[in-house]
């Protein structure tokens, strides 16, 4: 019950926080953890992603939608410094990202996951948690050699990976390989694995893909549950249910630019997001479509 | 047909300094394409960095052979850092492609007429162990002595080297095992999977491949090292490309990404090829007739005993792709 009310807390927090906020793209948000301008990318003549202004309320569960191709997972690989953009500029927490090399940006505090799961199949499941955590001794070849140097720091993350584990329902897989996972198993283990990071941004592309519906529920619930500790979410997903479902803040985007943003139900009638989606104007929502 | 000569023989190729200086090699090779990956086709470029690090010692520089441990180690990660640098941010293959056009560039260096002072040109280097002799002497392993009984006879010589070389491989081996063992052999097993999840974990892809492919390059200078030893000598063509994929094969066969395969693989590939050539040797003694027609005369030994060993591998990789020691559960997932 307590869990149920702080939720609730939670989501009324950060529903409040975006409520006065303008419904229009490029918004300035109150309180913004992360901040993009001008960013482009050229895929040869193709204009990816084209992006005037964004910003992501921090705190809150953001979604990313929009029809196929319309450059949610290249800003992705932008914003993570996974691809390099034609011109612009991004920031984290304050802090200008366009110089920071990908693996930085999770120390940093901001980690990722992909559209196509990668879970490394041939190491366990809790090597692949382990193998989250940041700043380990042991990952210094000469630490690695002596034991008693990163063994005690091993056992703490250990804990905490099993924690987590047990939190994503994957406890009984402990040991198992990677590879032997459902592909939404897969989901789950990617996403505790991202967490061991210990993110402030955890940013999910497409987390409801080839996930059965009982275990979409239980995502939904983590989700939440990750807002509810503090950090703050994006997420790319085709599963209009779902964005519907957990998230605070949409931002459509379409043909690499975006078009609009708002609250789910106000973009759910948006007739600029239904054009966008099915080409003409249906003036019928689209959660009502389903 | 001599059988005794054959098994002493095999025997002798199963444990000899052919199996040691292949598994110290293949130990560190392993590291790199085993564990994390890395097409390394250059093995033998770093191998000739250790053999030339000891040569040039009393060749070139006038100093004591052993400041060539360093001076051969030093090469190495020399050599990592001019492959690596360029490739490693790149696709595997681009590694590959540099790594053998690297070595061969070594080879063809250290063997040409212009840098005879440094290296000593096609002839290579010689005299250079005597202080490596010294101490087996010294210690009671005499040169010139017999050791042992049917069917391990080694002369003093032999058996120096050999126990050196195990040595080295029991150290080598152990200290890789200890690493795989550790969060930083963890992260480079996950490179291997996929780079792009480890980067997004905060793990620098590229210094952990570069480490790698170091530090498999010392290991097989370390090789190159115990081969000059054993032989004295220091001949470019001994670093041949042939030398690399001897090693990978070696390594395939004894199994991935197991320190125990990359032991055992290259003592099963001399053990073998030792008895396959003597065995075909003694066969050969007279040309083999079937009717009029000469089946094999023993100058075609050679040939057909690498014909057998191609034909073993093949056999191999088809009923036992893991090799000897590998994990066949592991190999299930290739596929995802």
């Amino acid at each position: 019950m307590d869990i149920k009310a702080s939720l609730s807390t939670a989501t009324s927090a950060a529903r409040l926080a975006l409520a006065g906020v303008e419904r229009t793209p490029g918004v300035i948000k109150q309180d913004a953890i992360l901040t993009a301008s001008g960013v482009r990318r050229e895929f040869g003549g193709i204009v990816a992603v084209d992006v005037e202004h964004v910003e992501i309320q921090r705190g809150s569960i953001t979604a990313l939608i929009g029809p196929n191709g319309a450059g949610k997972t290249t800003l992705f690989n932008l914003l993570t410094g996974f691809d390099t953009p034609n011109t612009g500029s991004w920031s984290f927490n304050g802090r200008s990202m366009e110089k920071v090399a990908s693996h930085k940006t999770a120390a940093l505090g901001m980690v990722r996951t992909f559209q196509l799961t990668k879970s490394l199949t041939k190491l366990s499941v809790i090597e692949n948690m382990r193998l989250g955590a940041t700043d380990q001794k042991g990952e210094k070849w000469w630490n690695g050699l002596f034991g008693r140097v990163w063994k005690a720091q091993e056992a703490s993350i250990t804990e905490r990976a099993e924690e987590l584990l047990n939190r994503f329902t994957l406890g009984h897989m402990r040991d198992e390989y990677a590879g032997a996972l459902s592909g939404g198993q897969r989901k789950l283990l990617e996403m505790a694995r991202a967490l061991m990071t210990n993110p402030t941004l955890v940013m999910l592309d497409e987390p409801m893909a080839g996930v059965n519906p009982a275990l979409k529920q239980s995502l939904n619930e983590h989700i939440r549950g990750l807002r509810d500790q503090g950090m703050t979410v994006l997420f790319v997903e085709h599963d209009m249910d779902m964005v519907h479902d957990v998230s605070d803040w949409v931002i459509v985007m379409a043909e690499g630019r975006i078009i609009a943003e708002g609250t789910p139900e106000d973009i759910s009638k948006n007739p600029a997001v239904i054009d966008a989606y099915l080409g003409t104007r249906q003036g019928q929502s689209l959660l009502e479509d389903e | 047909m001599d059988w005794s000569l054959i098994i002493e023989n095999s025997i002798k190729g199963f444990i000899g300094i052919n199996a040691v200086y292949f598994a110290v090699a293949a130990i560190g090779l392993n590291v790199q394409f085993g564990f994390t990956g890395l097409l390394n086709f250059g093995q033998a470029g770093f191998m000739a960095c250790g053999a030339y690090g000891l040569g040039m010692t009393a060749h070139y520089f006038g100093i004591s052979m052993w400041w060539g441990i360093p001076i051969g180690i030093g090469f190495s990660v020399l050599l990592g850092f001019l492959m690596g640098i360029p490739t490693l941010r790149l696709r595997a293959d681009y590694l590959a492609i540099v790594t053998i056009a690297s070595a061969e560039i070594i080879r063809l260096v250290v063997r040409s007429v212009k840098f005879k002072t440094y290296f000593g040109g096609s002839d290579g280097i010689n005299g250079f162990s005597d202080p490596f002799r010294k101490i087996g002497d010294d210690i009671g392993i005499v040169q010139a002595n017999q050791y042992g009984f049917w069917p391990l006879r080694f002369t003093g010589r032999e058996l120096w080297t050999l126990v050196v070389g195990w040595v080295v491989v029991a150290i080598v081996a152990y200290f890789v095992y200890l690493l795989m063992k550790s969060p930083w052999g963890r992260v480079l097993k996950a490179i291997r999977e996929d780079e792009d999840a480890v980067r997004s974990l905060g793990k620098s892809v590229f210094s952990y491949k570069m480490q790698s492919l170091i530090l498999g390059g010392a290991i097989g200078t370390m090789s190159g090292m115990i081969f000059a030893l054993d032989r004295g000598s220091v001949q470019p063509d001994n670093y041949s490309r042939d030398v690399t994929f001897y090693i990978l094969t070696a390594l395939v066969l004894g199994g991935v990404a197991k320190v125990s395969g990359s032991i055992v693989g290259p003592m099963i590939f001399w053990g073998i090829f030792t008895f396959m050539d003597n065995f075909l040797r003694q066969v050969a003694k007279d040309p083999v007739h079937l009717g009029n027609f000469t089946i094999m005369k023993s100058t075609q030994v050679g040939q057909l005993n690498y014909m057998l060993i191609g034909l073993t591998l093949i056999l191999l990789m088809v009923y036992r792709p893991q090799g000897v020691f590998g994990n066949r559960k592991e190999m299930a997932f290739d596929g995802h």
